[in-house]
């Protein structure tokens, strides 16, 4: 093999391992963990957090500006307290109100946000006071037979006084 | 004799707790071509190994040019080595590479020379071996003979002080052995180096050297020049050069009665 | 003082022991030599350049074929799964998180091991055999800094390209089951794959994985070579060696890096 010919095909070798590489970095994956620096990080409670996990997504109006980066539980108040990392090209007001949904019946769980009317603006480092937890879908089924059972039981009497 | 270019002072060598030599003292002057001879296994190629520093003594001096081999540190020893040339038994060449290739690495590693002047020295190397006209072929195209030929061109690319062979003169036809033989006296004399021949290769060696050292068991048991060896009368001189199977280095390992080995034992009845 | 009541212990728990630990001990020394001749050898790149194309460009062959199947296997075995639970749009992501994440660089590294951990230790072996390095060093050329160390970087440099090339045939193949053969949404498919493959968490660290794993067989097999028998034999051992201790080694060290990186999500 000459040389020049190894210098070839070792050249071939690396734009085809750089163009594999592009192509997973591109085509098969994303960067959803945001640059430190661009993020400013706000924080919210919750009753229940259901099956939400670190680094779901955060939307609002189903537009992904944010992730999840912390969650711990509140050892004084026993509620949920989930670190948020937001865009900062994103600015949301004070009176925001978080959700915890479900894409899809069986999906994964992210956090929507909801702004509010307020003129001023949540703070790095602040609190969104408005939250409602995750549905449960236990708790949900539950409630749904309870609330069955009761409204069968309204009934029934009726049906007898007819 | 002139000044001494390879002397070896009292040297002892041991693998592990396996004596090699126990105590060897030699001397090899610049012009000289000397052939060490001793059986299979006496420790000929340690000695080689010893001058080239890739093994050290135990104890004992091993000069060459003057310093003292045992006590360089690597980096000295790997200068030192540009004085050396060895051929190796089958040649050792290098075979990805050409045969041109081959000569021109000691030069194209070892020194600065621009690419045309080493081209030049190459082919002369090779003139010398006359095996110019190979240049291009690949180790592996090439005989036995020629391959050892090549081998000796790489191995005086940089003009050695000190010549090493390493049994030059295994598995060649009687034409080649020849070749060999004479090139180790003519490139020697060229040079004005010192050549140290290990070898086995009675007729062929005492035609070509000036000095022979018989090496057994761990020493120097007899020295001469190549007429007085073969008047010599030491029993294991006389054993090696008339290839007696029995003599002093016997033909049978040492071991317990045969007939008792083979489970034949007569004398218990 | 109690050195040798050391060595007389271990000497007691059987000489195999003691080889190896021997052989360790070498193979670190070994390993530091390498390191320390190869600023003199990178600088002549000529010479990695001409063990990237021994070790590498001649290995994307098998490399490329074989992540191309595991990934058309991939797709098949995957979609029998996922289709039961009604998910079989989640295909792309299967494949492209058990490429990336584990199979690219592990079974591209078992592959490299064969083609080319075996092939360098079988060089370096037959070339001290043939007293080619005891050559070298006699013409003043340290074997380490001119052979060694070359194909060591060469191997260590081609891995985790390599390891790239067979993720992304293997996601190529299960494009082709999933989106061509079982008629899956090709918008879906990639779209669905881009968001739940991360690029710092799973791909990046499918390079780091890679390039441990190229430092570990390329180690192995110019040691082996190195530590041969100047023999046939003895060579032909080494070869064997390379690629059986390569293949544990690349085993246990996934698992290692793997439990490292592990996040819990």
């Amino acid at each position: 093999m000459k040389r020049g010919m190894i210098d070839f095909w070792v050249g071939l070798f690396a734009v085809a391992g750089a163009v594999a590489l592009l192509f997973l970095a591109i085509k098969v994956s994303s960067q959803s963990t945001l640059p430190a620096a661009s993020t400013y990080s706000v924080s919210a409670n919750f009753e229940n957090i259901g099956g939400l996990k670190v680094r779901a997504p955060v939307k609002s109006a189903g537009v992904v500006v944010g992730r999840v980066t912390g969650i711990e539980l509140d050892p004084n108040l026993y509620v949920a307290k989930v670190t948020l990392a937001l865009d900062s090209r994103y600015h949301f007001s004070r009176d925001s109100s978080a959700q915890i949904l479900t894409s899809g019946l069986l999906g994964e769980q992210y956090i929507g946000l909801e702004p509010g009317a307020d003129d001023k603006n949540l703070e790095p480092g602040g609190r969104i006071a408005i939250t409602s937890s995750a549905v449960v879908l236990e708790q949900l089924i539950s409630r749904f037979l309870f609330s069955k059972a009761e409204t069968a039981g309204e009934q029934t009497p009726t049906e007898h006084a007819q | 004799m002139a000044i001494p270019l390879v002397r070896f002072e009292g040297v002892r060598f041991a693998y592990g707790e396996n004596d090699i030599l126990r105590d060897v003292t030699l001397s090899v002057a610049a012009g000289q071509v000397v052939a060490i001879m001793g059986g299979s296994g006496s420790g000929k190629t340690t000695l080689l190994r010893l001058i080239g520093g890739q093994l050290k003594a135990n104890a004992g001096r091993v000069e060459v040019d003057g310093e003292d081999i045992g006590a360089l540190s690597e980096s000295a020893l790997y200068e030192r080595r540009k004085k050396l040339g060895m051929l190796f038994q089958f040649g050792a060449l290098f075979t990805d590479l050409s045969v041109f290739d081959n000569v021109a690495f000691p030069l194209r590693e070892r020194t600065q020379l621009p690419e045309s002047m080493i081209r030049d020295l190459v082919l002369m190397k090779l003139q010398a071996v006359g095996l110019r006209g190979a240049a291009q072929l690949m180790p592996a195209e090439l005989s036995g003979g020629m391959a050892r030929r090549v081998a000796l061109a790489r191995a005086i690319a940089l003009d050695p002080r000190v010549m090493l062979y390493d049994e030059p003169f295994t598995g060649l036809d009687p034409i080649s052995l020849t070749t060999i033989g004479s090139l180790i006296r003519e490139l020697n004399d060229a040079l004005g180096a010192a050549s140290i021949v290990v070898t086995h290769d009675v007729a062929e060696s005492l035609a070509i050297v000036d000095y022979v050292y018989f090496v057994a068991e761990g020493g120097v048991i007899a020295e001469g020049t190549p007429e007085a060896v073969r008047e010599s009368s030491h029993p294991f001189v006389r054993q090696f050069i008339a290839g007696q199977k029995d003599g002093p280095l016997p033909f049978h390992k040492p071991a317990g009665a045969y007939a008792a080995d083979l489970g034949l034992e007569v004398g218990r009845e | 003082m109690n050195n040798n009541g050391l060595v007389k212990l271990f000497a007691r728990l059987g000489a195999p022991l003691t080889d190896r630990l021997i052989k360790l001990g070498f193979a670190c020394r070994f390993f530091v030599s390498i390191l320390r001749h190869s600023p003199t050898s990178l600088l002549r790149f000529q010479l990695t350049m001409r063990e990237i194309w021994f070790a590498g460009v001649l290995s994307v062959l098998i490399i490329a074929v074989s992540g191309l199947f595991v990934g058309m296997v991939l797709a098949l075995q995957g979609y029998e799964t996922l289709v039961r639970f009604g998910s079989s749009s989640a295909l792309g992501i299967l494949v492209s998180l058990s490429l990336v994440r584990e199979l690219g660089p592990v079974v591209g590294a078992l592959l490299f091991a064969s083609r080319a951990g075996s092939a360098i230790t079988a060089e370096i072996g037959l070339m001290k055999a043939t007293e080619q390095l005891a050559a070298m060093e006699m013409m003043a050329v340290n074997p380490i800094a001119r052979v060694v160390a070359p194909k060591f970087w060469g191997g260590v440099l081609s891995m985790p390209l390599l390891a790239a090339m067979f993720s992304a045939m293997g996601i190529f193949g299960g494009y082709l089951i999933g989106v061509q053969l079982l008629g899956l949404d090709p918008g879906s498919f990639w779209s669905q794959m881009q968001s739940s493959v991360d690029f710092r968490g799973d791909v990046l660290n499918g390079v780091i994985k890679s390039v441990f794993f190229g430092v570990a067989i390329s180690l192995i097999a110019v040691f082996e070579g190195y530590d041969a028998p100047p023999t046939a034999e003895g060579v032909s051992r080494a070869t064997t060696r390379t690629v059986v201790t390569s293949a544990l080694v690349v085993l246990a060290l996934d698992f290692v890096l793997t439990a490292f990186m592990f996040t819990g999500m």
